[in-house]
């Protein structure tokens, strides 16, 4: 245990398979995955639906499907090793990693880069505090996910699910599947956080109703779930008096988003984002502490798992680059603001070197809009401006600052979304 | 008779036009409210002769896990989905099997094989 790794990666999902592959393109020697499940491929060994894969490998597959082809580049490279049922406990600044599985009891790894590839997980009941009793019979979407098609129970008959993120319609779709019947979604946003393909192919196919603006004001039942009560809400997203009513279920699911997981992050000591609720990264993926890298839902959540596949990519790129002292010094910070119509951008900051590249960035936008504009300015030009006929809060928007203009940029740099007049 | 007018929601890119169309006598007269294209053939094809992708689980005897997950190698017709969702919770097949094996030849005759989507080795195969 005496080897200094070139690269160790927390995380054998796709952001770590993907980074662990794109490390081992451009050069890095000993690359060690650690994964704390029996097998890799995280979350995507439970999303059994298709619909993955169409930009990163030009090709519909599974979520199984795709984890195996992420594995299958990695599989016979003799600079990658992968430890299953392994626990990290702790990362350290000079890029130690704590690490206990079965077999080797408790390790302490020591590396030149960290890529931190640890997801993210589901808000839970508690995050949104809907009032009522405590009964069997409530689970986080994903939990469900994985007993429907890994474990082999079904949940409930009866179900109500909360939130219309793709998750919460995927799982309408997989109930009604395997003979459940799904009674209602419910959505507190004026508008689906779903893909438009699943609200038709998960929703509609399946006659479930959807009712947008609503939420649960009571879960009803004491030993297990015997029925919600619903109500409309207003602009601010309270329940108006006087709309309630009763939906009859056995089985609540909620779908009410996702955390990236950064516990490890935090006791590092790493700069998290408010928003994101991930580490601060440059262009490299590279967050607030020289060497430790970061990619994929840690650092915000992906809607498509394409994206975080690339975005590991670059991850792994430059850590590989770090590991054999080839990367490129880097002169000034300039940080890039989440203007008008923006949540979130990633990167949030470019670290310019000597040689220029082509940074990618990754948006989200507060609401949905039709025909808007997208401009990226410095304190004196506009250097990109790209019309979109539509952007929604549920699907992120990737856009391409050219090498040479992020080259030369002057001050600060501001991403804007706003609708054409 | 009467024009039949149906909605639909294109799902074909992120802007989800939602396209009307208008049926006569079961032919479609007119498209309206798509942008593109490929808005019109959906449109065509979902009226006619609508598909869907069959993704389920099968139970496995001796796998590592209890359920096997497994696609349709194409898209089968849509009122058929339910009826072969049905059909595979009674298989069960038995560990090893391969992503690609077929666990389900021509499914209800309908000349579309369902195949596993991952490797599930034997429990009884682990390695140490």
């Amino acid at each position: 245990m005496g080897e200094i790794y070139d690269i160790i990666i927390v995380g054998g999902g796709p952001a770590g398979l993907s980074a662990a592959y794109s490390a081992w393109e451009n050069g890095a020697e000993r690359i060690l995955i650690l994964e704390r499940d029996r097998e890799v491929g995280g979350i995507l060994q439970q999303c059994i639906h298709n619909g993955f894969g169409l930009h990163h490998f030009k090709e519909e597959l599974t979520g199984p499907g795709y984890a195996r082809r992420c594995w299958k580049l990695i599989e016979d490279k003799k600079a990658v090793t992968v430890m299953v049922d392994t626990m990290v406990l702790e990362v350290r600044e000079d890029k130690t990693v704590l690490a206990v599985n079965p077999k080797w009891g408790v390790m302490e790894l020591r590396a030149k880069a960290v890529i931190l590839t640890m997801g993210c997980r589901e808000r839970t009941r508690g995050a949104i505090r809907i009032p009522g009793y405590r009964p069997a019979g409530i689970y986080t979407a994903g939990a469900a996910q994985r007993m429907v098609n890994m474990e082999g129970y079904l949940p409930g008959k009866k179900i109500v699910i909360l939130g219309s993120g793709d998750i919460g319609l995927i799982m309408a779709r997989r109930m009604s599947l395997e003979g459940c019947k799904v009674q209602a979604v419910l959505e507190i946003c004026p508008y689906s956080n779903g893909l438009t393909r699943n609200m038709v192919q998960c929703l509609q196919d399946y006659d479930i109703p959807l009712y947008l603006s609503h939420t649960i004001v009571n879960i009803k039942g004491r030993g297990r779930v015997a029925g919600i009560t619903a109500a409309k809400v207003d602009e601010k997203m309270q329940p108006i008096p006087g709309t309630e009513f009763d939906i009859d279920c056995d089985t609540l699911l909620l779908s009410v988003g996702l955390i990236p997981e950064n516990e490890l992050s935090r006791e590092l000591g790493l700069e998290l984002h408010p928003l994101t609720g991930g580490p601060v990264v440059d262009q490299h993926r590279e967050t607030s502490i020289s060497g430790i890298f970061a990619a994929g839902n840690v650092v915000h959540v992906h809607d498509l798992v394409d994206f975080v596949s690339d975005e590991a990519g670059i991850a792994g790129k430059f850590a590989a680059l770090l590991a054999k002292d080839q990367l490129p010094e880097l002169r000034d910070d300039i940080p890039i603001q989440a203007g008008d119509g923006v949540r979130t951008c990633v990167p949030q900051h470019i670290r310019r070197g000597a040689r220029g590249e082509t940074v990618r960035l990754f948006m989200r936008v507060r609401r949905p809009m039709r025909k808007v504009r997208l401009e990226i300015r410095d304190s004196e030009t506009l250097l990109v401006s790209r019309m979109l006929p539509v952007a929604k809060p549920s699907e992120m928007i990737a856009v391409d600052l050219p090498a040479e203009k992020a080259e030369a940029v002057h001050g600060g740099l501001e991403v804007t979304v706003r609708e054409e007049v | 008779m009467a024009v039949e007018k149906r909605v639909l929601n294109c799902i074909n890119c992120p802007m989800g036009c939602e396209i009307t169309a208008e049926i006569k006598d079961g032919i479609i007269e007119k498209i309206a409210g798509n942008n593109c294209q490929r808005g019109e053939v959906y449109t065509r094809e979902e009226i006619t002769a609508p598909k869907r992708m069959l993704t389920s689980t099968v139970r496995i005897r001796d796998g590592v896990l209890p359920l096997l997950p497994v696609v349709s190698v194409r898209a089968l017709p849509k009122e058929k989905v339910m009826e072969c969702a049905a059909f595979l919770r009674q298989v069960i097949v038995k560990a090893p099997v391969r992503a690609g094996d077929v666990v389900a030849a021509n499914i209800l005759g309908l000349g579309v094989d369902i195949a596993a989507s991952r490797d599930m080795d034997s429990r009884h195969a682990q390695k140490v």
